[in-house]
Formats: structure tokens, sequence, C-alpha cells
């Protein structure tokens, strides 16, 4: 792997940049692998890359229908942050900031990763009983998690509005300072370069179209638009499209696609230094490094494949940011998309082994997965590789539903009373 | 936003109805002799399709009643739709 | 100041009315009609900008939206509005224009150093260096990234201006009022449909503005007129469809007030109009193409097209000497306008080895057509001074210019088709994609689907719109997909450009050049979106309108692959960008969302009230008297209420009128508790579960009849718990004969809690005998006070004697008034929620969302007693008796007492014991108890009902503070005072 620095940068100045190597392969699938990753986002990037690092795995694909990263990856507005209330659930996006914070020595590729505090608005007495039990929670479990005044919010971010004449005051906020954002294609990047460069085969344009298992009903293979390749053991990580993988090994799962859109404006100069979320005025919002305004919200309320959502979604997004942020009211949206989630009845992921021996799925992210991408991965690896879970994610198992445990961060905070 | 076609009403904004979930998710008669597994099937696995999806909506702010729609997840084109109770076209 | 390149003559300028604006403090003239483009071209003035990335001086290259150099921002403090194309900026008279991204000046950008050291900025160099030190990325690098980054500044006030919203409906909407557009326009309305007509511009015309009165004079005006005559025609102008969504709903922006000098405060700045067509035509034109070849990014360098616009539709001269270099017919048209114009063209520069008919009219009247040459590089810092052309033996000429026109083609615009799922057609023939087959929503009309030649497109259009008139009336129509015509460009395969020295852009605002491109797929980045995200090339604010088409020619020539099938972006809306005003709309202030007021607001408001927000309601938190604090006025109300009397308006609690024969079977079905032996005129504690066992809602149901029950909801989980209802009603339980009405705001609910209640209602309530042994707690009659309708519940929420008044909403403030009156000289307070929060905390009441959180079981909450143990099934049964659901580590309710501190714990905190710091619960109620004058609180505590004694600790900033698990029945746990 050529190594990227400052210095490499000048040296191949001095060639017109044609030294630059081929970040990935685009190998021909080979017939047998150790280990199949079907879905080439940035959770299924950092599994392969794990086990190839750390669990001596070396023959390795990843299977993406489409170009890698192309998925929910590539449509986030990559949030960053780890304060959950249960203590399952902070305990597992912290096991990623922890790794967020090395990710750009560990690749060797600048994921940009920006440490500029999440800051969550409370704006009514029930919230800020939500989010004060957030604080001590987090602060029991080793999460860094403050409360700040409403005035104290607006030091930290100063476009917030916090005067008495809004519709729903802004009465404090809980401040997670080592939560932020990091770039997302780079992250997908970054993870199939190194990935590639230890010998994982990632494999474009190749969907799998079947699950083929032996006769005591362990995994053997896939069918891909590529041919047939023989392993014994899958990892599905297809976020989305979870469902339709997981249906070819007669799975049914406990899941709902979803459209999530999220919208950026034109670059302007950085007057925006952290980012901002509102449950009861519902939207986030943070300013990228390239000075877009980077802005989403939740979900359309039907489920669907098509990428695309309502355009009154948009405008409740909008009304939400220019009601918190006055001054953004003459901002342009320059690009919205739309991405497919896949949600579980308690928003909390699935990372298991499945019924199915050599059948692992990391799924259910919901609208909250690319924070997590490196700590999942590593999750995910791990529970590919020994067969059994990690404690962090022995949790996030597919059965909890069916024993009646609930990791259901959203239910708290949505109660009114 | 979706013209929905309320079987009642006829073709509505979308913005006038609630989204049931997956339709034909029939609560068994006798929870009871249900085992865990069984149970936790029908409280939630959905079928997720990728295509033609029948799913129930509820025409809230109109004539109230719920129906069932099948409608193209890919394309989120609606199909047909029909009353509770009526055949599965 | 003069206007030195202005046409004697001609344009579609107002001459007569001059108009005085500035640009980066400097003052000049121009026309009503004149953009601020075309104005400051008229004073010579072509440095308009700087490049994002290198900071390289800049000029426009169009005239329209697809600009990407020449941005602007406009008006100052709140009015300021950053990255405006100048080529859209109408010219007022007092406009303030400044330029962007450029310090200190757009002559001397410190910049520009970025440009001298452009070698260590190749495509996605970020990526590969910032990451040492570890340290630097925060503290030196993202900081300065971040400096750099961005184009103009944000407002940093709030925004003063208003924006407008419409819904319409229309049977034809045609987009694009150019000759496709109002041919289809009057086609569809002759036809009988309503028709809305939209075009960006000021003036309805599109490429018929730009040109000189072509082959059929007047018949632009004679069309607008016929058009704005009818009854039938809608016309927008100023006007962007933007985005087109499921089933013909298409968003539009209509910019109002922007171009004028003095708004007035009648009008929004801008319109968003949601409209629902059931055919659109989309007549949007197409593109020109900018010709990728070194240097070509100099002020002076423009669009063929785009130069003879300016020279046709806003008399200005855009050069002296000019050159024009192409690979396609549109370039001659030109070199015809400037000499016309008196614009010496020096040579044509054609990459096309074979002449065309134009080439060959173009040498024959005597211009210097050059075939099989292109440009190899340009010189000129502020401006153009030169370029060096290669023909097609490998001679090169150095020739001198102040002008250079290309073209390379023209990129009908097909967004909306797109975004509509529209499929599109690569046509190799102009080397662009064109809208293939109609879709059953939109047909395309003209030159955005290849069509060129003024009668062709008219006629085109005049297809088009009598086609979408035909399908709003009948059934799926269709026509034949239309061959597009070489004429209207076909561009040289970009393989043939010659070699030179120097970048060459591809993508302008971004900076992204042809060695860019080359490197992204060099490093493996072969997908279009990868070479999109990697280089950025079509993600700057104009979208990629002159680049896109041509990234995927270098992509061919790159990967040595058809146009075809490297596949296309997505195309996503906003077609130009939108500003967010115009999408929030008026929702805002007191109208983002509505403002729920319960019947006796007015009176707490009055009486000083503190409101809170319990979900849209507001409701009285507490009544502070004189300079009262909260916790002051919290623990007044509590000693009146236990002492004398209380008074609370609990109206905004949900209320369901449940009838039908069927009613105590459905309530049964629905609730843990058994309906169908409770009494008529008795109540009962509802608990209502998820069908997943978890506790979602509780409230008082009281049987007003055989059939008919009276059932409470909490105050936010009314709308859900209907809801739910009608859900199960419907499509479970259909068998039953049972309806359902909100009553919510039908009933206002007087609470009069505490000893001295039934003095105070005795006389005021008529036709019951409320007499402890008449009316028991739980019951409830029917009768009236003070004339009004009554349902007296004997319930209470506080642990005192205590009733609940329902009456008509519209009766309540009188009658509040009476029983406030008679309470009187009996010590009743008005109490708000903060004190209807402690006074139950005191008792052990659970409030639903506060002890639950949507995990919680009703063992959990202590409330098994609840539960109708005979029932065979309800809502949540079934669940209940999953394994997880009766382990018994689980949280339970149980009440705190701090063993030393005298504060009130903190709400949120959490409990651990001894053996470590993992959690076993959390406060959830904590409130200092005036009753029993010291803290009380509620917590779940992992096993907590086994822990009755047990000393836990709440660890808290300042040290672990001790605590001990009691019941969390603080007050009168034998019920005296309920059953009083």
């Amino acid at each position: 792997m050529q190594h990227f620095s400052a210095f490499a940068l000048a040296r191949n100045a001095l060639t017109g940049h044609r030294g630059w190597q081929k970040q990935w392969r685009s190998p021909e699938p080979q017939s047998e692998y150790d280990a199949v990753i079907v879905g080439g986002g940035g959770h299924g990037l950092a599994a392969a890359f794990h086990l190839a690092r750390d669990f001596g795995m070396n023959r390795i694909a990843v299977l993406e229908k489409g170009w890698l990263g192309g998925g929910n990856t590539g449509r986030n507005t990559t949030i960053i942050r780890s304060n959950y209330l249960f203590q399952e659930s902070s305990s597992l996006y912290d096991h990623a900031v922890k790794r967020w914070e090395t990710l750009s020595q560990t690749l060797n590729y600048n994921v940009m990763f920006s440490q500029r505090g999440v800051m969550m608005l409370a704006h009514t007495v029930h919230d800020v009983q939500v989010f004060q039990r957030h604080v001590y929670a987090n602060r029991l479990n080793g999460v860094d998690n403050e409360w700040l005044s409403a005035e104290a919010a607006k030091e930290f971010c100063p476009p917030l509005r916090i005067s008495p004449g809004m519709r729903y005051p802004v009465l404090g906020a809980a401040l997670q300072r080592r939560a932020g954002t990091a770039r997302h294609d780079a992250v997908a990047w970054g993870y199939a370069r190194a990935a590639d460069a230890m010998g994982v085969d990632i494999i474009q344009n190749c969907a799998v179209t079947g699950i083929l298992r032996d006769a005591g009903g362990a995994v053997a293979g896939v069918e891909t638009t590529r041919g047939r390749i023989a392993t014994k053991k899958i990892g599905v990580s297809a976020a989305g499209s979870t469902s339709l993988v997981m249906g070819m090994a007669g799975l049914r799962m406990p899941l709902e696609s979803y459209p999530l859109q999220a919208l950026v404006s034109e670059p302007v100069k950085p007057v925006f230094p952290c980012v901002v979320m509102s449950n009861t005025i519902h939207a986030y919002i943070s300013q990228s490094d390239k000075g877009e305004m980077v802005i989403g919200a939740g979900t359309d309320a039907y489920i669907s494949y098509s990428q695309r959502g309502a355009l009154h979604v948009t405008t409740h997004t909008l009304e939400a940011i220019c009601e918190l942020f006055p001054d953004f009211r003459r901002l342009r949206m320059l690009r919205n998309w739309g991405g497919i989630v896949d949600v579980t009845p308690d928003r909390s992921p699935i990372i298991a082994k499945t019924p199915i021996p050599g059948l692992y799925v990391n799924c259910g992210w919901g609208t909250g997965g690319f924070k997590a991408t490196p700590g999942s991965g590593h999750l995910f690896a791990y529970t590919i590789a020994k067969d059994e879970p990690h404690p962090i994610n022995a949790p996030f198992t597919i059965e909890r539903f069916r024993d009646g445990v609930m990791i259901d961060e959203a239910a708290a905070a949505a109660v009114a009373h | 936003m979706l013209l929905i076609p309320c079987p009642y009403c006829g073709a509505r904004p979308e913005l006038e109805f609630s989204y049931g979930g997956e339709a034909g998710i029939a609560r068994p008669e006798n929870p009871a002799a249900l085992d865990d597994a069984a149970w936790s099937r029908f409280l939630y696995e959905r079928t997720n399709p990728r295509g033609p999806h029948d799913e129930r909506w509820r025409h809230t702010h109109g004539c109230g009643r719920f129906f069932n729609a099948r409608r193209n997840t890919l394309t989120d084109l609606f199909v047909i739709s029909w009353k509770v109770g009526e055949a599965v076209p | 100041m003069t206007q030195g390149f202005r046409t004697p003559s001609g344009g579609r300028i107002d001459r007569s009315v001059e108009l005085r604006f500035s640009f980066d403090g400097r003052y000049f003239s121009g026309y009503a009609g004149d953009t601020l483009a075309s104005a400051l071209l008229a004073h010579g003035v072509h440095l308009m900008g700087r490049s994002f990335k290198y900071h390289r001086p800049r000029g426009v290259i169009a005239a329209g939206p697809e600009e990407p150099n020449a941005l602007v921002q406009i008006g100052t403090a709140a009015h300021a509005v950053p990255n405006l194309r100048a080529t859209q900026v109408e010219l007022f008279d007092g406009l303030v224009a400044e330029s962007q991204n450029r310090y200190p000046s757009l002559e001397r950008d410190i910049g520009g150093l970025s440009d001298l050291a452009a070698p260590l900025f190749p495509a996605g160099f970020y990526y590969k260096t910032f990451m040492w030190p570890a340290w630097g990325w925060k503290r030196l690098y993202e900081p300065f990234i971040r400096h750099a980054s961005g184009l103009g500044r944000a407002p940093d006030a709030p925004d003063p201006d208003v924006y407008a919203q419409r819904y319409v409906h229309c049977d034809v909407l045609v987009v694009g009022g150019g000759p496709s557009g109002l041919a289809a326009a009057l086609a569809a309305s002759r036809a009988g449909a309503r028709v809305i007509l939209c075009d960006e511009q000021a003036q309805l015309g599109g490429s018929l503005l730009n040109e000189p009165a072509g082959e059929e004079p007047g018949w632009r005006e004679a069309t607008l007129r016929a058009l704005a005559q009818s009854p039938l025609v809608t016309l927008l102008a100023r006007t962007t469809a933007f985005g087109v969504f499921a089933q013909n709903f298409v968003g539009l922006v209509e910019r109002v007030t922007d171009h004028l000098a003095q708004p007035g405060i009648a009008l929004p700045r801008e319109r968003l109009w949601q409209v629902r067509a059931r055919q659109v035509v989309m007549a949007t034109g197409a593109i020109e193409r900018p010709l990728i070849f070194p240097g070509n990014d100099r002020p002076g360098i423009m669009l063929a097209g785009s130069a003879r616009t300016y020279l046709n539709r806003y008399g200005v001269k855009p050069g002296t000497r000019a050159v024009l270099a192409t690979s396609c017919d549109e370039a001659y048209l030109t070199a015809h306008a400037f000499a016309q114009a008196g614009i010496p063209v020096a040579a044509i520069a054609d990459l096309r080895v074979e002449a065309s008919a134009a080439a060959m009219a173009a040498r024959n009247a005597g211009f210097d057509v050059r075939l099989g040459a292109g440009v190899i590089g340009t010189a000129g810092r502020l401006r153009v001074g030169s370029v060096t052309v290669q023909g097609s033996g490998g001679q090169r000429e150095t020739i001198s210019c102040d002008l250079v026109a290309m073209s390379g083609g023209r990129t009908p615009t097909v967004h909306l088709f797109s975004q509509a799922s529209g499929k599109l057609r690569y046509e190799p023939g102009i080397g662009a994609y064109v809208p293939d087959a109609d879709t059953e929503g939109m047909v395309a009309a003209g030159a955005c689907r290849g069509v060129s030649g003024l009668e062709s497109v008219i006629a085109d259009g005049e297809q088009a719109g009598g086609l979408a008139a035909k399908r709003v009336l009948a059934p799926l129509q269709t026509r034949k997909p239309k061959r597009s015509q070489p004429p209207f460009g076909s561009p040289a395969e970009l393989a043939k450009l010659p070699e030179g020295k120097g970048r060459a852009f591809v993508d302008f605002q971004n900076d992204v050049t042809s060695k860019d491109v080359a490197q992204a797929l060099r490093e493996g980045f072969v997908s279009v979106e990868h070479v999109k995200r990697y280089t950025t090339s079509g993600m700057a604010t104009d979208q990629g309108k002159t680049s896109n088409i041509n990234t995927l020619a270098l992509m061919s020539a790159g990967l040595n692959s058809e146009v075809p099938d490297i596949g296309l972006t997505t195309y996503r809306m906003p077609y130009t960008p939108v500003t967010f005003g115009a999408l929030a709309g008026a929702a805002r202030g007191t109208l983002f969302d509505p403002v729920r007021k319960a019947p006796l607001h007015d009176w707490a408001e009055a009486k000083g009230a503190v409101f809170e927000d319990v979900s849209l309601w507001k409701r009285a938190r507490y009544f502070p008297v004189g300079r009262e604090s909260m916790h002051q006025a919290v623990a007044r109300e509590c000693k009146a209420v236990r002492n004398s009397a209380g008074i609370f308006d609990a109206s905004t609690l949900g209320k369901i009128e449940v009838v039908g024969p069927d009613a105590a079977v459905f309530l049964e079905r629905m609730y843990v508790n058994g309906f169908r032996k409770l009494a008529v005129g008795r109540t009962r504690y509802g608990v209502l579960l998820r069908e997943d066992g978890f506790v979602a809602d509780d409230g008082v149901i009281g049987r007003i009849a055989e059939n008919r029950f009276h059932v409470t909801t909490t105050t936010g989980g009314a709308p859900r718990v209907l809801a739910v209802m009608e859900d199960y009603l419907q499509t479970e339980f259909s068998d039953l004969r049972v309806w359902l009405t909100s009553t919510t705001e039908e009933w206002a609910v007087i609470a009069v809690q505490g000893p001295k209640s039934r003095e105070i209602l005795d006389g005021l309530v008529e036709g019951i005998d409320i007499s402890p042994a008449a009316m028991p707690h739980m019951s409830l009659r029917e009768g009236r006070v003070c004339g009004a309708k009554l349902r007296l519940f004997r319930v209470s929420f506080t642990g005192e004697l205590g009733y609940e008044l329902n009456v008509p909403s519209d009766q309540a403030p009188r009658i509040w008034e009476a029983i406030w009156e008679k309470g009187a000289s009996l010590g009743l307070a008005a109490y708000g929620t903060e004190t209807m929060h402690v006074l139950r905390a005191e008792k052990g009441y659970i409030i639903v969302g506060q002890e639950t959180d949507g995990t919680v079981t009703p063992d959990d909450v202590g409330l098994s007693w609840a539960i109708g143990q005979a029932k065979p099934d309800f809502v949540g049964k079934r669940s209940l008796a999953r394994p997880a659901m009766k382990a018994p580590d689980r949280k339970q309710l149980v009440g705190l007492e701090t063993v030393s501190s005298v504060s009130a714990l903190e709400e949120g905190a959490q409990i651990i014991n001894s053996a470590g710091r993992k959690s076993l619960g959390h406060v959830t109620s904590a409130y200092h108890s005036a009753t029993l004058g010291r803290p009380i609180a509620l917590a779940m505590v992992a096993a907590g009902r086994a822990r009755m004694g047990e000393v836990l600790h709440v660890p808290m900033p300042g040290g672990d503070l001790d605590v001990r698990v009691v019941s969390p029945v603080f007050y009168d746990p034998e019920g005296v005072r309920l059953h009083a």
C-alpha cells in the first residue's frame, strides 16, 4: 500500500501525480473464500479489514452490488456520537468513537474525523428530564456528556436561537464534546484501500442472488451475478437490502426499510462550529469542511426502496432548521437525496449469529449506522471469526425480540406526558 | 407527496393518511397457544419486499377508515387498493 | 462611467431607464433589463470571481443559471444573499454587489498563492495528508481548511423577509417558456386544458430572447398575447421548477421581489408553488458545453451561445477581437453575429476534420476556418490575451485576442424527466442523454429532447402540448420517440483533443481539471459516482450543468469505454438551489406548530401562571403569588391541597366516548383490566399496553351506562390511543359493535381536590347526592353544575378526597369562577402541573412517560393488581409471558429517601450499589415534599421490591449520595384520606 503523507504528495507532484497506484484492485471473483461479506459499505468494508488484520483470515471477499460505499455510507449526514441512553448502546457506539479517534492513522487515510461536539437540545420539561437522564447514565458508563444551560448552549453554537419568542424555546442542552463528524466517502475508501492491501478482494457490480446451503443446512456459498462463490462464512452487511439478502436463506427479519432524506446547502464561510440535534423540533445540522450545511431529520412514513422521499419531509425539516437558526433562512438548498434505512422494532441494531450455521448478520442500524462504522466492523469481524459475539455486541441479537429484551432508545425520548 | 387511492374517497394526498404497516398480519386467534418464537414472528417479522407490498393505510384526515393497498416499494406507485374484509386482489 | 462596450442600438434592454449599481465598491450604470453580468460586461469588466480551490481569476462563461464562475453576494446585513450568479441577478437601481472568495480584492487575491502551489493540491489531496501529527488535524489543518472553504458568507442576522406557499392543481404544467414551451402551452390550452407555464427568466421566450428576430417575427409576441388572454392559462415568470416528485407533484419557486429596488412589505420575497399536474410538458432547452483545453478558464473565454446572447439580448460586446473554438456548428452563428457587430474574428478553430455546411459557408464568407484545429493553450492573467492554436498538421500559432467563444455542443436539460423516473437514452450524435419514451405523466419537447431549428422546436412543442391535453382526458396516448438531429451539435470525440501544457478545466467552480479525472481513474475510482465524489466535479453550486457530460466524456476516453456504459449520476432535486425560507414558508414562531390552549387558559394566564409545553398544549405549571419562586409556589399549592383544597385544569387529558353493545368487551380486549363487571356509575384505573407488553398509556375509565364508557388517556397519548383503538376495532375486532368518538375538546375537566372539596362543591352540584355513602371513591354520576351538563367523577390523583368535574368546554370558565368564588373562604388554591406531579408522587402514582419509558411492564411499576387475571386475552397479554418480561432483576418501581441530604435528588440520576459502578436504575421523579417536609423520589431499580430498606448510592458530580429504598407510597398508605 502506497503510504500517504504530505511528503508523498510533494514527491508525486514532481511527476504530475502520475505515480499514484490504484487504491484498490478490481479483481475477478475467485471460486472460494474463507469468508464473504455481502455489502460493500462502511460496515462491510470495515469488517473485512478487521477479519484480515486482526483475525488472520486472508481469503476474504466483499461483494457489492453497486459501487463501494454507494449506499447509506455515501448518503448520511456524517454525525458521530455515543451519547445513547442504555448502557448497551452507549458502550456499542463508544467502542466506535474510541476507534474514530485514531482511524485516520490506522488506515493511513484522512477521514477528517472532527470532534466538534454534538449538542442535543431540550425544549420541554420532558426533554430536560430525558437528556439529563442521558447525561447521568453516560457519565456512569464512562461516556462524556454534560448539561448546558440555554445561554451556555448559545455560547457553544452562536447561530442558535434561544429567545423566548420561539414556539418551543431552548431550555438547555446535553453536549458530548468527543462527538462530531467525519467525511463519509473517505471512510469507505480508506477501509477499502487498507483491506485491499491485505489481500481482501473487493468485488463491485456483483449482486448476490442466492445463498447456498449444504446438506446439514450450513452455509456453503453464494450465487452472484458474477458467478458462484463457495464459502463457509457469510457476513451480511447490507443495510436497507438486508431483508432481501436474508430472504435468500429463507430467513424473515424483524426489519423494515424506510427512505431517509438529507440535504446540503450551498457552501458558505465557517459559521457553525458543532453538530446540533433536536428531537422536539425535529432536525439536525452541522457544517462540513467544504462549508455546506448538512441537514437531516426523520424518515418518510412508509417503507420504500426508491431512495427518494416526499417534499413535505424536506419542508418540515427546513421549518425546524429555520426556527432554530433564523439567520439561515436565506441560505439555499443545493442538493437533496435519499437512502434506505433498515429499522428494527426497538431501533437498535442486530450484530449477531443467525440460526443458520455460518451465516452472520449486521443490520438494523436505522438512521444511525454511520457513527458506528469502525466499531461495528470490528465487532462483526470478531463475531464471524470466533463464531460468537464479542461482549459489546452480545446483547444485539435477533432473538432479543422473541424474548422481550428491547434496547429501545427511541421510546424513552418519544413519550411525552 | 403520494396520491393514495382510498377505496372510499378516491385518490387523496398523502398528508391525509397514516401508514399502517404490512397488511395481512392477522392477530392470532389464540395467542396463548403460540410459543415465544411464533408470537415474535407475529409481532416483528415482516416481508419488507422490494417490489409489490400489501400494506395498510388509514385515511385519518378523511373518512377515518383503514384500508389495504398494494404499492410497489421500488417505484412508490400504487397498484390497487381494497377495503378491509374484501378479498386480496 | 460610460458603457464602452454597448452596441449602439439593439438588445432587449430599455436604454431609456438608466440604473446605478455598485460592484466591489465601484459604481457603474446599466439599463433596465440588464443582469449584473451584462451590465459589468458593458463596462468591459470581465473579472467577476475567483475559483474555489485555486483562486484563479474568472469571468462569466454563460448568461444563465449554468454560470459556474461569477458568484456574487447581493445586499448587506440581514438582506445579504451569498452565492448568487451574476448572470441571474436582475439589475435594479441601487443594487450593491460584492465578489466572493477573495482577499483583499478580486484583482489581488492572496488565495492566488494556492494556484502557484496547485501541483500540491490535486484531486483528493486532503485524503492523503493532514494525518501527522495526530493533534494537527483538530488544531491546525481542519481550521485552515474550513477557513479556506465556503464561498459566500451566511447572513448574520435573522431573515426579515416572509415567504409564501401555494398548492395548485392543473391539467398541464409546461416547464420552460422558450419556443417549445410557448407552443405547447398554446396547443394545450386551445385543446381545453388548464395550463400553468413557468420559466426561470423574467421574460418568457427562452432562446427567442437570445437571437435577433427569427424566421417568424412577432411569433413570440403573438403567442404570449394569446396565452395572457386565455382564462385557462397561468403564466409564471421568474419561476423555476426545481423538483418533480411522485405522481407529478412538482415544486416551483417564484422569485417575487429580489429584482425590485423597493419591494415594500406586502409581497413575499419568494413563493413556493406545489403543483399537482395531470400532465407535465418539459420544454427546458439545452445548455451549451465548454471545450476542455489547457487554460480554458481565463476571463474573456465564454460559451459561444452565451456570447451571442450578450450581443443580441443585452446589446453588449464581450470583447474587441475574438477567436472561436468549436466542435459543432453553434459557434458559426456566433462568428456571424460578431462580424455583424464589428468584432473581428481572428480565427475559427474547428476540431472536426470534415467541414460541415456551416463551416463551408463561413469560409466562403471570408472567415479563417481551420479544420482539425484546436486550442492548446491560452495566456493572460486577469483577461485572456492570446490563444495558441494547433492545426491539423501539428503547426502552432499564437493569436492575440481578448475574447474566446467556445462551443462543445449542447446538453439537453433532462433533470426533471429523470426525477420523474423517465428513462434516458444516450445519443452519440449529440454526445448527450435525451429522454427516451414519454412517461405516463411527462412528455418532453424541443431542444431538451434533441430537437433543433426554430420551426422544428415550435412544431415539437405544439405536438407535445396537444398530446398532454389529450392524455388528461383520455387514457395513455403515445407518440414515437424522436431521433435527435445532428445539426444540433455533434461533438468531436474528446480523444482527438490535442495535448497541451497547462491545466484544462472541466468543472470551473470546483477547479477540477482533466488531469484530476485521469488521476481518479488511475487510482481506481472508475464508477461515475466515485469520480464525481473524488474529484468533486459536478458538486459545485452549478451542479455540473456545464461539466457533467464533459466529465463522462473524459471518463470514456480514459477507460476506453462507451459513454452509455459508464452510467449517469442520479438527478436529484433541486434543479437550481432553492432558498430554505421558501420551503419553510410561514411555519415560524407561533405558527411553527399549533398552540393548543385548555379551556381555562385565559384564567390561568390572568392569574400569572407560568406555563409549560406538553406536546402541543400549554399547561399551567404553577401559579406564583407575588414574587414566589417555583419552589415556594409549589410548596404553598401542595399544602393548600392537602389542608383545604386545590383547583386544577385537567382538560388536556384525552377523552374517548366508547359506545355500543360490545363496548365492555372491547375495553376488556384493549386494556389489562376487567370491565364487563364494572357497574354503571363506577370507574376503574385502566392500563393500556402495546402488543409487545409494555405500558403505553393509562387513565380512569368510567361506565356511564351499560353500553357507554367515558375513557380517559394521558395528555400526550390521546391521539395515539384513539388511533390504536380504531386500528383494532376496524381490522381485528371488526365483529364488535362499538363506536369511538374523541371528546377531548368537548369536556373541560375541573379537578377539585382536598379535604374541603366536597364542602366546596356542595350546593354547586345539582341532581347528584355527593355524600360519602352515595358517592364513594371511584364512582361517577351525571347531573348539572351551574346549570350546565356535568359528569362528575370522584377520582383522585392527589391522594385526597377529590372530584373531577367534566363540563362542556365553553361553560368551563364560568363554572370554574363559581367554584373559585365558593372556595375563596375555604382556602381553595389554584395549582398547576408541578404540584400535581409532587402530590401524586407522594402517593406513589406513576406518570406514563416519566416512570415508564416504553420498556416497562405493569408488574415493573406495581400494577399487576390491575390485570384481570381471568381474561384469556388482551392486547399485550401474550407478550408479558415472554421470559425477559418476568426476569427477577427487572427494574421495579420503588421510593427513595435521602439518608442525609436535605436536597431533592436529580431526576435521571443513576443508582448503584457498593458492589460496583454499574447502573441498577435511575431516579424517575424527585421533589421536595412540603407535606412531609423532606425530599422524596420515585425510582426504577433492578429487583427493587426485594431491596426494601437497602442503602444504595446515587453518583453525583460532588460525590455519591446515600439513599434508602422504601415503599413508593410516602403518604397515607392506607388511603384513609382518599375514602373520606
